[in-house]
């Protein structure tokens, strides 16, 4: 026996642990959906409605059919289960049931020996319509009763009035996800009768259940796979091409293949919701919240995905991180024919955070106080109700020290700079520096943890100890934000063994994981893998009668006991979890109750150069203070505000996508503007780390927090340059240069 | 015919009189994007961009199948300036200055620039041997030019005077790789300046009324530079469309022009 010279486990939590997928994403060796391929594949094509909302006259496959090189042409008719599908709802048919209600909606798929053949063929399919007007007004659907739902928030007194009172009406557009990994999907008929799915996807066993049933079959015969995900920030949570892909593998018998184009793919996916909101915030004279009034609308568009849920986040979080006894809220989304909306990261809390942080901004300005100043006023904290809900905070929500943090990161040098690509318009070479103004802003966002309302949310994961190492087996999916590296930290810091592998199991092999998605996995999926791990680590000490568990093998007091071979010499050991969450509950009629398991807050300081006359500008500097709880992987997290900042700059400033009569006039990034390195700006960063109540080490989740109030930080920056009001993101040249 | 890569101008002149169904290739980057995704099938291509005399550069006369990337480090400024706008440094390694110019989009960035120093096209063919057409007869509305179907453009003609200083300036919402909402270019030269716009018509075009009004004055005031670049903004005809509106496209319109000038005078 050895004494043991026990050092900690290298690329444990806290370090900034290399990511396993890195290497091969830099090197363009990483397979994304689109690189899926298998030989003797076909590949597969989708007829689309070119109208928002008409009636399918006439469909006839015929010529498609007959063509060389076409293995087959599917319809409504051909669905051979359930013929809708939806992850809340069903309420979206696989293909048209004869009324298309959106602009790109699926009509007919085809699968042919190439990928030109079964463009072709989609082309040659015979398809009148009878265009019928389309609903476009969300507010007009609202009124006609056409909503997925409606939310009333009734807490406190109606008469309650402060001396103070903003009102005003705010709007956000249209914000895509704008993954540049397209859906793409490879189906592989097993040979007796089932398929095997490799799709995109954020979700794969909300994905499996919904596929089973429009196939018709049993959980055993539909198998999904996880697959490289290129950028998914919602766009991967709802079906898209995965039933579609399955029913041609089916019919044919063959494997089939469909990678949608760009302009396919901002038809094929869910988009941010566009709200209107209306706000009335009533306040005491040192700045005090006495009341918020708020009536908003969002536009779902034309299927429910997941609506329902966006609209309670928008609804709950319509104060923001702010203390206020009395809040009133009346909201709805709407069903029309525009693009249907979905999740997309910050879902929901990040249009009402633009209205609230804008109206803060002017309550502020109105008392003469600094614009933190007011927010630390207000600041919400552990032990306050929030304002909608009355939930009382429970952990952590460190309000007052993300406003300190965040004051205490330099600003950037003073000086316009002499770079004319670091100048508003940039290489356009539009603005002399002498036409530049400078502007500060901020803003706060608060976002709840994981998923609400008394949803079942919960992760699997089996861990199996081999000589080798540690196995984590889960079908919790990785998009690029760094899952795989967190949970091989949290394995490595609890068992000390350093040979950790992570390996993505399908949809027959373990439980769900949950959604990537709702600032979850790090939580969820970490802290199965925290819980798993420990039961693993305690069943091993106590089986070999030692204290600690190292590299080598097991210890007791100080002296190596067990070699890992030996522990591991009856076989690999095991340890199954299902990790829940505190459980959260249905809100009553007036909102009232607890429906969430927990909050994260962050603030964001936005330094903009604008130039008034033209309406450009340039983000400089954004400077952000972030809630972690922990900081498992210190450069993950800065990846994920700095990835949160870009996606929140584009949607202050560029990102929008254009819908006129239901039908989007911007499908490409020619003119699906995202910003590219020279719009980013130079980001500092704090990490706020005090433990959540619940999750690995106290982690938060910290996935969508960056984008919710980077958006409105910049905004209230061009604000303070220009003086304008500055209403609806995004801002564009016009609304600046009042023209 | 399929597919020519022609090595040399007479080569291509005759594939174009043999095949005038087929397309024209230079960089490729306008052209593959719309043969991209099979939204547009070519009867049959000719590709010219390694034809020796189209890659010529001298003195007046610019090869139509120099790229961007040779343009950007070039003498004319503002040509250098509207080049380093274009696309990514790999769409700037491909994509020609002729191709611009064929494609004849409203907002294509070498357009004012022709316009503003009174460039002209040579084209040849077969048949007819070599023509020079104004850019003015040549840009004749959206996507479409009097370039015949055996012609080929050879090379962009600089005038003999060319301009003391010349700017470009560009507005997009994005600060690199943005289509223009509004370009422009201004030169000045011995008889006064010349201020050209794209993406405000269906054509480049010139500012003349202001470009008059400007050119009357004898040392240029606060004044005159306000009353120009109102005349700027109520000459060109923009419409309104996702990328902006013809409201701000007047206003911006007139501010680049202003601001150029401004740009020329401290040159
Ligand atoms: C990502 C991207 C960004 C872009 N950004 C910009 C931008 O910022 N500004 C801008 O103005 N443009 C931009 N473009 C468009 C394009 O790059 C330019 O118009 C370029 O100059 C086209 O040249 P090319 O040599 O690639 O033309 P090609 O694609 O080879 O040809 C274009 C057309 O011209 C014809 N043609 C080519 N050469 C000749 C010739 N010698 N005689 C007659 N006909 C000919 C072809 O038949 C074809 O119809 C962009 C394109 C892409 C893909």
């Amino acid at each position: 026996m050895t004494v043991g010279t026990k050092e900690r486990v290298a690329a444990g939590i806290g370090e900034n642990a290399p990511r396993p997928d890195g290497v091969a994403k830099l090197s363009g060796n990483f397979a994304y959906g689109s690189d899926l391929w298998i030989d003797g594949m076909l590949w597969g094509a989708t007829l689309r409605s070119p109208y928002a909302h008409a009636r399918l006259v006439e469909l006839d496959i015929t010529p498609a059919v007959v063509m060389s090189g076409v293995r087959a042409v599917l319809t409504q008719d051909d669905v051979p289960g359930r013929p809708t599908f939806g992850q809340v709802e069903p309420d979206q048919p696989v293909l048209c049931d004869g009324v298309a209600r959106y602009w790109g909606e699926p009509v007919a798929i085809v699968a042919a020996d190439d990928q030109e053949t079964a463009r072709a063929a989609v082309e040659a399919i015979i398809v009148e319509w009878e265009p019928l007007p389309p609903v476009t007004d969300p507010d007009q659907a609202r009124a006609a009763g056409e909503t997925y739902r409606d939310m009333v928030i009734r807490r406190g007194d109606a008469d309650a009035a402060g001396s103070v009172v903003i009102e005003g009406e705010y709007e956000t557009a249209i914000q895509d996800q704008a993954p540049l990994g397209p859906e793409a999907g490879l189906a592989i008929p097993d040979g007796s009768g089932g398929v095997d799915l490799h799709v995109t996807s954020q979700w794969i066993h909300i994905d499996h259940a919904q596929i089973i049933a429009s196939l018709g079959m049993e959980p055993d015969d539909v198998r999904c796979h996880p697959v490289g995900i290129g950028g998914a920030f919602g766009a991967r949570e709802d079906i898209s091409l995965h039933i579609h892909v399955a029913m041609l593998a089916l019919r044919t018998g063959r494997p089939v293949r469909i990678v949608y184009d760009r302009t396919e793919s901002f038809a094929g996916h869910v988009k941010r919701h566009p709200a209107r909101m209306r706000y009335r915030h009533e306040a005491d004279d040192e700045g005090r919240l006495v009341k918020v009034t708020v009536d908003m609308v969002l536009d779902g568009g034309a299927y429910a995905h997941t609506s329902h849920a966006v609209l309670a986040n928008a609804s709950f979080f319509t104060v923001g991180p702010y203390k206020c006894d009395n809040v009133f809220v009346d909201a709805a989304v709407s069903r029309t024919n525009n693009p249907p909306a979905g999740a997309m990261r910050g879902f929901g809390a990040v249009q009402v955070c633009f209205a609230y942080e804008s109206q803060m901004d002017r309550l502020a300005e109105v008392l003469g106080l600094h614009p933190l100043e007011v927010r630390r006023r207000n600041a919400l904290g552990p032990g306050d109700p929030l304002a909608t809900s009355g939930q009382i905070v429970e952990g952590s929500l460190p309000t007052l020290r993300v406003i300190d943090e965040l004051e205490s990161i330099p600003m950037p040098d003073a000086a316009i700079p002499d770079d004319p690509r670091r100048l508003p318009g940039g290489t356009g070479l539009t603005t002399p520096k002498d036409a530049v103004v400078r502007g500060v802003g901020f803003a706060l966002g608060l976002k709840n943890l994981a998923f609400s309302e008394a949803f079942d949310d919960f992760s699997e994961v089996l861990l199996i100890l081999t000589p080798a190492g540690l196995e984590i087996h889960t079908a919790a999916i990785e998009v690029g934000q760094g899952l795989v590296t967190i949970c091989e930290q949290i394995a490595r810091t609890v068992l000390g063994i350093e040979a950790v592998a992570w390996l993505s199991a399908d949809t027959s092999q373990i439980g769900s994981a949950g959604s990537t998605s709702a600032s979850r996995q790090t939580q969820m999926t970490g802290g199965a893998v925290y819980e798993a791990a420990v039961g693993l680590r305690d069943k091993i000490l106590q089986q070999f009668g030692g204290d600690e568990l190292t590299n080598d093998g097991v210890y007791d007091r100080g002296e190596l006991v067990a070699t890992l071979d030996a522990v591991t010499a009856d076989g690999p050991i095991e340890q199954w979890v299902r990790y829940r969450h505190p459980p959260t509950e249905e809100p009553d009629e007036f909102g009232q109750g607890n429906p969430h398991a927990g909050f994260v807050v962050a603030a964001h300081r936005a330094v903009v150069d604008v130039d008034p006359e033209l309406g450009l500008v340039r983000v400089v500097q954004i400077d952000t203070a972030q809630d972690v709880g922990k900081a498992l992987n210190p450069q993950a997290i800065v990846g994920q505000l700095e990835g949160g900042i870009a996606q929140g700059v584009g949607f202050a400033i560029m990102e929008e996508l254009i819908v006129e009569d239901g039908v989007i006039l911007n499908p490409t990034f020619t003119d699906y503007l995202i910003p590219t390195l020279l719009d980013m700006p130079d980001v500092g960063s704090r990490l706020i780390e005090e433990p959540a109540h619940w999750g690995p080490f106290g982690a938060k989740g910290i996935g969508e927090s960056p984008t919710i109030s980077s958006t409105p930080a910049v905004v209230a920056a061009i604000r303070a340059a220009t003086g304008r009001p500055l209403n609806r993101v995004p801002v564009r040249p016009q609304d600046i240069a009042g023209v | 015919m399929d597919f020519l890569a022609a090595g040399d101008l007479s080569t291509a002149l005759d594939a174009r009189a043999e095949h005038p169904e087929a397309e024209l290739l230079a960089g490729g980057t306008d052209l593959m994007v719309e043969v991209n995704l099979s939204y547009h099938r070519p009867a049959g291509v000719i590709a010219v961009r390694s034809c020796e005399e189209l890659l010529e550069w001298e003195g007046r006369r610019i090869g139509a199948a120099v790229t961007w990337a040779r343009l950007e480090d070039g003498p004319h400024r503002a040509l250098a300036q509207l080049a380093r706008t274009i696309g990514s440094p790999q769409i700037r390694a491909a994509g020609t200055l002729g191709g611009n110019v064929a494609t004849a989009s409203p907002a294509g960035d070498g357009l004012p620039w022709i316009a503003a120093i009174d460039a002209e096209i040579e084209v040849a063919s077969q048949r007819r041997g070599t023509r020079i057409i104004a850019w003015d007869e040549f840009f004749v509305g959206v996507k479409e030019t009097t370039l015949a179907p055996d012609e080929i453009i050879t090379a962009i003609l600089l005038p003999e005077h060319m301009p003391v200083s010349q700017e470009f300036a560009k507005v997009g919402v994005r600060n690199v790789m943005v289509i223009a909402m509004v370009n422009c270019v201004v030169a000045r030269g011995e008889d006064g300046f010349r201020v050209a716009l794209g993406s405000v018509a269906p054509v480049p075009i010139r500012a003349y009324r202001a470009e008059e009004m400007i050119n009357a004055e004898t040392s240029i005031s606060d004044a005159a530079l306000t009353e120009f670049a109102r005349i700027v903004s109520d000459e060109v005809r923009p419409i309104s469309d996702h990328r902006s509106t013809e409201a701000y496209r007047r206003h911006a319109s007139g501010v680049l022009a202003r601001r150029l000038v401004e740009r020329c005078l401290a040159a």
